[in-house]
This record gives C-alpha cells, structure tokens and sequence, in this order.
C-alpha cells in the first residue's frame, strides 16, 4: 500500500491540472458516458418529455379537459404573453424578491456557516438550530408564519407593540401593500437560509485547515485570509449554491400562495403560471409562461457562470 | 490516506446504516402498531335507537302530522323499506303547502335522534339491487367528519343493495381538487364514478357530466329551485345538490345588549354604525378589537363576499342571466367604495388578507363584533370550551334594498360520464341525496339541507336553530353558469378588481376595468 | 479605546448578533411547540400567550392515534430514504464522470442537467400525471420517487460535480500508478474526500422529498400512499365543509416530524466534521 500521503503543498494542488495524459483521457470519454448514463436516462425519462410537451403545447391553444379540438396558434400565445401586464409585473416581482432573499440567504448563511465550522462558543447551539426551518414542511411554515403576523391574535404585532414598544400600533403586515414583500421575503430568508449554510458549509469543511496556519505564521489578519483564502477556494460552493438558490427563488410559489392567494399585486411568475394552467385551464398560454419562466431563469445562470467565471473544465 | 482513517470512515459508514435503519424499523414498527382510526369521536347527540316500527315517515310532511304533534313515532327517521316507496313523492307536495313558518315539527322531544353510526337505510334499495353486480368510486368529503359521514353513508348503501362503494376523500383545497378531476377528465378514466362537486363547477365539469334528468328530475324537484338552475346547463342537469351552503351574519348578542342595541343590523348603515359603537366602546379594554371581519383576501370567498353586497343594495349580480356583464354601475361603486372606507375603521386593517379561518379565529377568539361567513361556524362558536359559547346569534346579512341575500356554497354530486357503472353511480346519488339523508346529515353534521322540508324539521333545527331566522334569506349564485369553463377567470377578475379597491383604490377606477375583463370572457 | 477593549466590543457585538439571528431561526418552531400544548379553544385568543394557561397533550394523542399519519410517516420514510440513495448513486457516477473527465459534451450535459430545474412544476405537473397514469404507477410509492428525481437529481450532480473537481489529482493518480480500476479510486479513494458533499447533498435530498407536496398531493388519491405534508392537513375536524383547519394537531404533527430530523442530522454532522478534521491533520 503506497498511496503517497498528503503533503504540506496542499493548497498548491488544490487545483485539478488541466488535461491529462492523451489516450488515457481518450479511453475515459467512453467510461465518461457510461458513468452518465443513469442519470442521462432519468432525465430523459421523467423530465424531457414533459418539458417538450409544454414547450409544444405553448404553440396551441389546448385547454385541460376540453372537448374543443386542439389548434396550432403559431407565436400568438408568446406575442400575447409580450403584452399581458400582469405576466411583466410578476416578473419585477419576482426579480425584486430573488434579488432581496438571495442576497440575505447568502449573507446569513455564509456566517452560519463560517460560525458551525468554527471554534467559536456559538456553535453547537447554531447547529442544531440550523436545519430547523429547512425541517419543517413549507405547507405548514407559511401558515404558521401567515398566523404569527396576524394583525389582531398574531405574535409578532404582540411582541412590537405590547411587549417591546416598538410599535404604537398592529401593524396588517401581510395586507398591506407595503410591508407585504419584506414581511414574505422575511419568512422565505427564515426558510431557506439553512439550505445556503449547509452547501457553504460543506465546502468550507474540505478546505484543510493548515493553510489557515500557515497564513497564520504568515501574518495575515483574519479579514485578509478570508478574503484571499476562503472565498476563492470557496468559489465552486457558492457558485452553486447561487444558481440553485436564485433558481427556486425565481420558481417561488407555496409561499406566495399561502400568504397573498391570487392578490394581483403580488403574483410571482409560478403563481401566474399556476392560475393560467390550473385555475384558467388554459394550458397553451400556461406553457407560453413556462417558457417565459424558463428563459428568465437561463439568463440568470449565464450572468453566473460568467461573472463567477469559475472554471467548468 | 491511511489505514486508521479508513477504518474511521467505514466505522461511521456502518454507524450510519445501522442508524437509518433503526429509524425505519421504528416508524415501521409504529405504523404498523397504530389501528386505524375507524370511529373517531364525533359530537354527535347521544343517540336512542330509531324506532323499528314501520311507521309511514310520508306522515312528517303530511299536513296531518302538522295538525298532531303527538304522531311523534310517525315521524321516526328511520323508515323500514316498506314504507320507504311512499315517502319521496309524499315529501314534496306537502312541502309546497306548507308555509315556511309554520313548520311541522312532528318530532316532539322524546323522538328517536340520528347518530352517526346509524344512516338511514336506503328507500330506492329495491330499485338499486339490480346493479348489484357494479362498484362505484365516490370521490367524496375530505378526511375529517364529512368523510366518516360519508363511510357510513357508504357502508349502509352497500349493506342495502349489495353495491359495492369505493371511497376516496378529496383533497383538503376545492382548488387541488377540480385540477385532480380536470386530469381524470383529460384522460377519461373510468376511476372516477361519482364525484363532489363545487357549486361552481357545473358549468366548467358539464361536458363530462352525466345528464341526471331522466332519472332523477323527480327528486330534483324537491330541492331548492336556485340551486337546481345553478346545476342545469343547456338543459342537462349535471349534478344533484349535496348540501347548502350561504353567507350569513353572526353577531355578538351579549356585546349589542351591553351597547343597548335592540336588533342586529338590517341595513349596511346600520352595521357600520353599530360596529362603530361597539368598537370604540371596547377598544380601550382591548385594543386588538375589530368591529366587522369578513373575508377580503383575493381568493373565490371575496368574490362570494363581494355579490352579497352588490345584490344587497342593487348592484347587481355581476352579470345577469343571458351573460351581460352589469358589474360595473353606480351602486356596485358606491358598496365598494363604502366597504373600503370600513378598512381601518371598522374593519381591521388586515382583512384583506382574512379567509374563513383568520375571519373565524378573530371572532372565536372574541376579537370582533360582527363575522360574515359559513354556517360552519354555528359548530364552532357553540363549543363548550369557545371563549364566546352562548354569547352568539345569527342573523341575515344586512340589506339595503329588497330581501336580505346569501351567496350559495355548498357542493353537488355528479356522475362522471366515462364511469363504467353509471346505473349503480346513479342510484347511489339518489340515496345520498334523499330528504331523510339530508336529515341525517343535518343533525349529525350540521350540513345545510337544501330541502325546504328538511331544512324544517325540529331535529334539524335544535342542531341549527339559525335556519329558522335565515328562512326569508334569497340565495343568489355566481356567475358560474354563464361563464362555463371560464368561470375561474370571471371570478379571478371580480375578486382581483375587488381586493384592490379594498386595498385603497377607487371602485370607480378599477370597475370599468374589471367589466372589460368580464366582457373579453363572456364573448 | 485600546486594542484589547475594541476586540471584546467586537466580540460582544457579533455574539449579539449570533443571538438574533438564533432567535430568529428558533421561534417559529417555539411557536410551534407552545401552540401544540396549547387546547384550541386558546390558540387565537389575546392577549397572546407564550405558554398555555392550560397545556394539553391531546393533539399529540390524536397525531399518534390517526392510523393514516402513521402511515404517512411510514410512507414519507420510505419515499424520502429511497429517492435519497437513487439520487446519491446516480448522481455520484455522474458527477465523478462530469467532475474528473474531459469529454465532449461535458458542458452542455451539466447544463442540460441544471434546466430540468428551469421549469416551474405545475408546467410538467400534467405531463408527469399523464406519464405516471401511463405506466400505472397512479396511487404508488414508485410514482413519486421517480418523480422526484427531477428536482433531487440536479442540485446533486452540481454540487458533487463542484467537489470532484476540487480534488487534487496527486491521490487519483497515484491510485492508477497502484493499479486501481476507476470505480476502485472512486469509492476507495474519492468518496471519503467528498464525504461532506455526499452528507450535505444526502440530507438536502431526504428533506426535500420529505417535505414535498405538490406532487404527492397530484400523484396519491388513497391516505394510505400519502405522505406527511398531505397528511398533515387531513386531521379530523369537528365540523363539516371543508372550512375548519385543526391547528393544534398540525402543530403537535409539525413537531413530531421535525424533532427526529434534527436529531439525526446533528448525528451525522458530528461524524462527518469529527472524521474531516482528523484528517486534515494527519500529514
């Protein structure tokens, strides 16, 4: 057994050397594929087909349960869709939340997990507390979130106004229009913060702790090792941990449904989706919003990919 | 990477299999340990055993039986199948005799009462026998009391006539479940024999509905005539109504006694103003007190909110029965615009955010004066742990021109037209929705009758003695009918133009608006 | 103020601040835990209450005694557990070739990959209920753990992918100077050294089909395929209608199923960072 033990280079080699030796990368292409074939195979299987069936479907006018006969409609449900005010403001909505959530996600949860992965005293409670949110079904956390901020039996009115005297008064935080999208964008923070500070957290435990002591001897300040040290090698995790938080940020629907219903004000782009395809039954313009939903989502993970400009070679 | 943390890795690898199966063995383990529930406790009244005498129960309705309360035992509930032939067409004509105030309360105290347990038996048994060999799937209440109504309901039909009932509790939202029986219908499953029905649904389902007329057009004629129009499209009526729903106003009796208020409110100046009273009376003691809930969140309750007042002070009913779009008029504006003005003031801020349940907690609780809602409510506020038990009554929901209204609720039951066992589905239909069923139901579960003959009944009215007061109430329908399959979008544009005059904009602004929406629809 | 005061500031400062951010993640599910011993009748009284004036453990009685959650429980634990191991294989072979190998059409795979989370879920939701009823999978386990893959999959594979990458080459290649097979070094070798990923991207997985409800609500009719989140808003009522949400014993259930969740992750962690750190020393 002679596997060669780490050396103290580490952080040298902590980068993958690009290429490899020429027909062993060549002979590899073929067990590449096979290793994919699985998970290929399941995206093709439950995903392709339904995805290209929307797609199509946005090209007619096909209702659910009609009996009326299916037509091509050409780009009339896109050209409608460029149009319909409602779908464009639910886009500003929902950018204006992604943008709001993700960033306090982020933040939150960087320093969650900067604080488990630490030896700081702080630490074993903010552990165990950490999953708690992610634990609990949405279906029932947004309930019981819609419940807490009740303007006349909620707790957290209770607590501003009678307990601490924050407030003079209950505030209608879902109700009113102004305090709707903070008081949202609170619960959906509280919800998926842990789901950000488990990925950050997992990449933080691979980064090998003596490159902090070498720095250490080095002299440099713990700022100054966070930023040189951990965010690049950092980079991977949260280059991932942003697109699948922006994804099903910009996905949002159970939250939204359960505190504002079908209010106009505050409709999401699943939302819009939802009521067109389910509520409407309309399924060719339901499939002209998909697709909407889709591109808005793809423009999102190219700014990403670029300017996180991690390498994916 | 050495042999020390090799064996650290696959020590905790065996660690964490050992673990997660314990914890699947255990659930496992409880699962399989719990029974079933099967008879979960129901706040059904104590029961005495219906009398087995085959007394004619056709006696009840009879003006006779008006005449002599003492024929108690004639007007047992439980109708042996012999007499059962007499008891449907007996019903009805008496019961367009009869004028609503003078109920024929036959049953004396001392009658034999239902119990949850003990449905009663199936009168048409004969005439279903014959499709004894079909099975019917009966998408029927959600988990809960309404489905173990409808176990027993199902158990006893099958005892009866030896047709076999597969129960399904629909989902717990009548949203999930008109996107479940759309993809039934998109596939034309046979799963689905009898279904429930929201009284919405008719117009958008009746393309796969089962024309019940020929079979059950008698029946039918017992049943509310509003509602019997509600279930008719183009002449087929799609579904048998189950049970009725309408809007009604509860009242805080011992808070207008304390203000010196005689009488509940019958027109909307007058809740304002008595609303304004008792709030401003008990806002010192708490500050959290609301004079009138309702529910204003951008959903179908708004809408249904929304036709009361509207049809209660000549606004019309959104759209009228040839499909013309009349939402948009003076009236409508002004209602709108003065319920707005109640936002804040009367009414708290966070209403335009309530549905049932946040309506029902805030009154339960004894945060408000007045509620709008369901009968559902009547159960809720009279239970011996309610912090207002005894300290509320109901009355119709104020009106300023013409008769009080009601917005009807309640759900229907249909045949689905690709089921395999239509007969079978049918017959069952006719069980479920027999006067004696309806009773039944009442007293059990306090459903809503939408028989008139049901609906009076003494043992009907010790379970909901509001119905006697909300006798002269005119329930009035959406537009679900008109709109046909595009009902959800007629009731998203009224409930979407609704909530934001709520929210603050002029009702003069947004109506016009949401008339256009209408009219794109209905055209 | 000296160097000496202005640290302890800090620390003071970011401690407080360690504290918020504590009770803002924790009082919901305080909330939750008051309001399941809390009788009905008191849930929505005011002035609020922090602690019930009269705790009760009925909810918790009526949660263990409703034969349909246990099922449900039992039905979540399988569903969740198996969509967890299928994601974790595949995704892993995947990953590995994705995160390890260059190929032609690596990049567009990934992406490929990623987009089949672009789409909102109701848009597949009606071709997925189509397929499932196709295959007669209507109303079965299998139904759901397939479809769940669609949204367990991806976050998988990338996130694996991510740490395959990060690994050095030094040990990789030493284990084919040994004359280890590609599988060999990947479980020998490779796994160990993405432990962290495999737990993060594991539990992730587990409470994602654990708590998801979209599908299990479209994709289950009979209470005993459901799982717990469709479970847990059928609790009986004591009125009829559809209208009545029992919210004590969601709560009681909420608490139920969130406890041992939290359990076990605190074990796995505690492995994981305790197996990492030992290695990371060792030179």
């Amino acid at each position: 057994m002679s596997v060669r033990a780490e050396t103290t280079g580490q952080l040298a080699r902590a980068r993958p050397r690009a290429g490899g030796t020429g027909s062993l990368a060549e002979r590899q292409n073929g067990l590449a594929y096979a290793l994919l074939a699985p998970a290929l195979l399941v995206v093709v299987l439950v995903a392709f087909v339904p995805l290209f069936q929307t797609i199509a479907q946005s090209f007619t006018n096909a209702r659910l349960a009609s009996a009326r006969p299916v037509t091509n409609v050409g780009l009339k449900n896109y050209t409608d869709l460029l149009t319909d005010g409602g779908f464009l403001h639910s886009i500003i909505v929902t950018v204006e939340f992604t943008i709001l959530t993700v960033v306090f996600e982020f933040l939150l949860g960087l320093m969650i997990a900067m604080v488990v992965n630490s030896n700081f005293r702080g630490r074993g409670p903010m552990r165990a507390a950490m999953l708690v949110p992610w634990a609990i079904p949405t279906v029932v956390s947004a309930q019981m979130w819609k419940w807490m901020y009740h303007d006349i039996y909620g707790v957290i009115n209770d607590l501003l106004v009678n307990r601490f005297h924050i407030l003079s008064s209950n505030i209608a935080w879902v109700a009113d229009p102004a305090t709707s999208i903070p008081a949202i964008a609170a619960v959906d923070i509280w919800k998926t913060t842990p789901f950000v500070a488990l990925l950050l957290l997992a990449g933080l435990q691979v980064i090998p702790s003596d490159i902090y002591e070498a720095a250490d001897v080095d002299g440099a300040s713990k700022v100054q090792q966070f930023m040189r040290l951990t965010l690049p090698l950092l980079r991977p995790a949260i280059l991932v941990t942003l697109i699948f938080r922006t994804l099903d940020s910009l996905r949002v629907f159970d939250v939204f449904y359960v505190m504002f219903g079908n209010r106009q004000d505050t409709q999401t782009m699943a939302i819009y989706a939802q009521q067109n395809i389910v509520a409407f039954s309309d399924l060719g313009y339901g499939g002209a919003i998909s697709v909407a939903i889709f591109l808005v989502i793809g423009i999102f993970v190219i700014t990403y990919v670029t300017f996180l400009k991690v390498e994916t070679t | 990477m050495d042999l020390e943390q090799r064996a650290d890795r696959r020590g905790f690898s065996r660690r964490a299999f050992v673990l997660g199966a314990l914890s699947a063995t255990t659930a496992s383990v409880l699962a399989a340990c719990a029974q079933p529930s099967s008879q979960p406790a129901t706040s059904a009244p104590a029961a005495a055993q219906p009398t087995p005498a085959a007394t004619k129960p056709a006696a009840a309705a009879s003006p006779a039986a008006a005449a002599s309360p003492a024929a108690s035992p004639a007007a047992a509930p439980a109708a042996s199948p012999a007499a059962s032939a007499v008891a449907k067409p007996a019903a009805s004509p008496a019961v367009a005799a009869a004028s609503p105030a003078a109920s024929p309360s036959a049953v004396a105290g001392g009658a034999p009462a239902f119990t949850i347990n003990n449905p009663p038996p199936v009168a048409s048994a004969d005439q279903a026998k014959q499709f004894a060999s079909q099975q019917v799937s009966y998408y029927g209440d959600s988990v809960g009391l309404g489905h173990d109504i409808d176990t027993a309901l199902s158990n006893r039909f099958t005892q009866d006539t030896g047709i076999k009932i597969n129960l399904v509790p629909k989902p717990a939202s009548a949203t999930d479940t008109f996107a479940q029986y759309q993809r039934f219908f998109q596939g034309q499953s046979p799963d689905l024999d009898v279904l429930m029905i929201d009284v919405i649904w008719p117009g958008s389902l009746a393309p796969n509905l089962v024309d019940l007329n020929p079979k059950l057009g008698d029946a039918a004629k017992q049943h509310y005539p509003n509602i019997i129009d509600n279930n008719t499209i183009n002449g087929a009526l799609v579904g048998m109504p189950w049970f009725g729903d309408f809007g009604m106003l509860f009242y805080r009796k011992d808070l207008l006694q304390k203000y010196n208020i005689a009488a509940p409110p019958k027109t909307w100046d007058e809740l304002e103003q008595q609303a304004t009273t008792i709030t401003n009376g008990e806002k010192g003691a708490n500050a959290n007190f609301a004079g009138f809930v309702f529910q204003g969140n951008a959903y179908e309750g708004l809408t249904c909110n929304a036709l009361e007042w509207l049809a209660s002070t000549g606004g019309g009913t959104f759209m009228d029965e040839s499909g013309q779009v009349t939402i948009n008029n003076p009236q409508a504006a002004a209602i709108l615009n003065k319920v707005r003005g109640w936002i804040g003031t009367i009414a708290p801020r966070g209403v335009t955010g309530y549905q049932e349940d946040e309506s029902l907690n805030a009154f339960n609780g004894g945060n408000a004066a007045f509620l709008r809602s369901w009968p559902y409510v009547w159960g809720v506020v009279t239970k011996p742990d309610s912090v207002i038990n005894g300290k509320v009554d109901v009355a119709p929901l104020p009106a300023s021109q013409g008769q009080p209204v009601g917005t009807v609720g309640g759900w229907q039951l249909g045949v689905s037209k690709y089921s395999k066992s239509q007969d079978a589905a049918i017959e069952f239909v006719r069980y479920l929705t027999s006067p004696d069923v309806q009773a039944y139901r009442a007293v059990v579960g306090a459903y809503v009758p939408t028989i008139q003959s049901v609906a009076s009944r003494a043992d009907v009215l010790q379970i909901e003695p509001f119905l006697q007061n909300l006798q002269n109430v005119q329930r009035v329908v959406r537009p679900s009918k008109q709109t046909g399959d595009r009902y959800n979008e007629a009731s998203t544009a009224i409930f979407q133009g609704v909530n934001q005059v709520l929210n603050g904009q002029d009702a003069a602004q947004v109506l016009p608006g949401v008339q256009q929406r209408l009219q794109r629809l209905a055209g | 103020m000296t160097r000496q005061q202005s640290y302890v500031l800090q620390r003071s400062l970011f401690y407080l601040l360690l504290a918020v951010i504590f009770i803002y993640i924790i009082f919901p599910f305080y909330w939750a835990l008051r309001s399941s011993i809390t009788p009905a009748s008191e849930l929505f009284v005011t002035p609020v209450s922090y602690f019930p004036a009269h705790p009760t453990l009925a909810h918790y009685q009526q949660v263990f005694g409703d034969g349909n959650f246990l099922a449900a429980l039992r039905n979540s634990a399988i569903v969740a557990a198996t969509v967890t191991i299928l994601s974790l294989l595949i995704g892993v072979l995947g990953s590995y070739a994705l995160g390890r190998f260059r190929f032609p059409g690596r990049v567009p795979i990934m992406y490929l990959i990623l987009s089949m989370t672009m789409f909102p879920q109701i848009a597949v939701l009606g071709s997925l209920f189509a397929l499932v009823s196709q295959f007669g999978l209507y109303n079965t386990l299998p139904a759901l753990i397939i479809t769940y893959l669609i949204f367990t999959l991806p976050f998988t594979i990338w996130v694996l992918t991510s740490f395959f990458q990060a690994m050095p080459r030094d040990l990789e290649e030493a284990a084919y100077v040994d004359g280890a097979t590609a599988f060999q070094t990947l479980y020998k070798v490779m796994l160990p050294l993405i432990a962290p990923g495999l737990v993060t991207t594991g539990l992730l997985a587990f409470i994602g089909a654990w708590n998801e409800f979209l599908f299990a609500l479209s994709f289950t009719q009979t209470p005993d395929r459901q799982t717990v989140p469709i479970a847990i808003f059928n609790f009986t009522t004591t009125t009829g209608g559809g209208f009545e949400i029992p919210w004590g014993p969601i709560m009681a259930a909420t608490i139920v199923v969130t406890i041992p969740l939290i359990v076990l992750t605190l074990i796995f962690q505690r492995r994981i960072l305790a197996g990492l750190t030992a290695g990371a020393v060792k030179g």
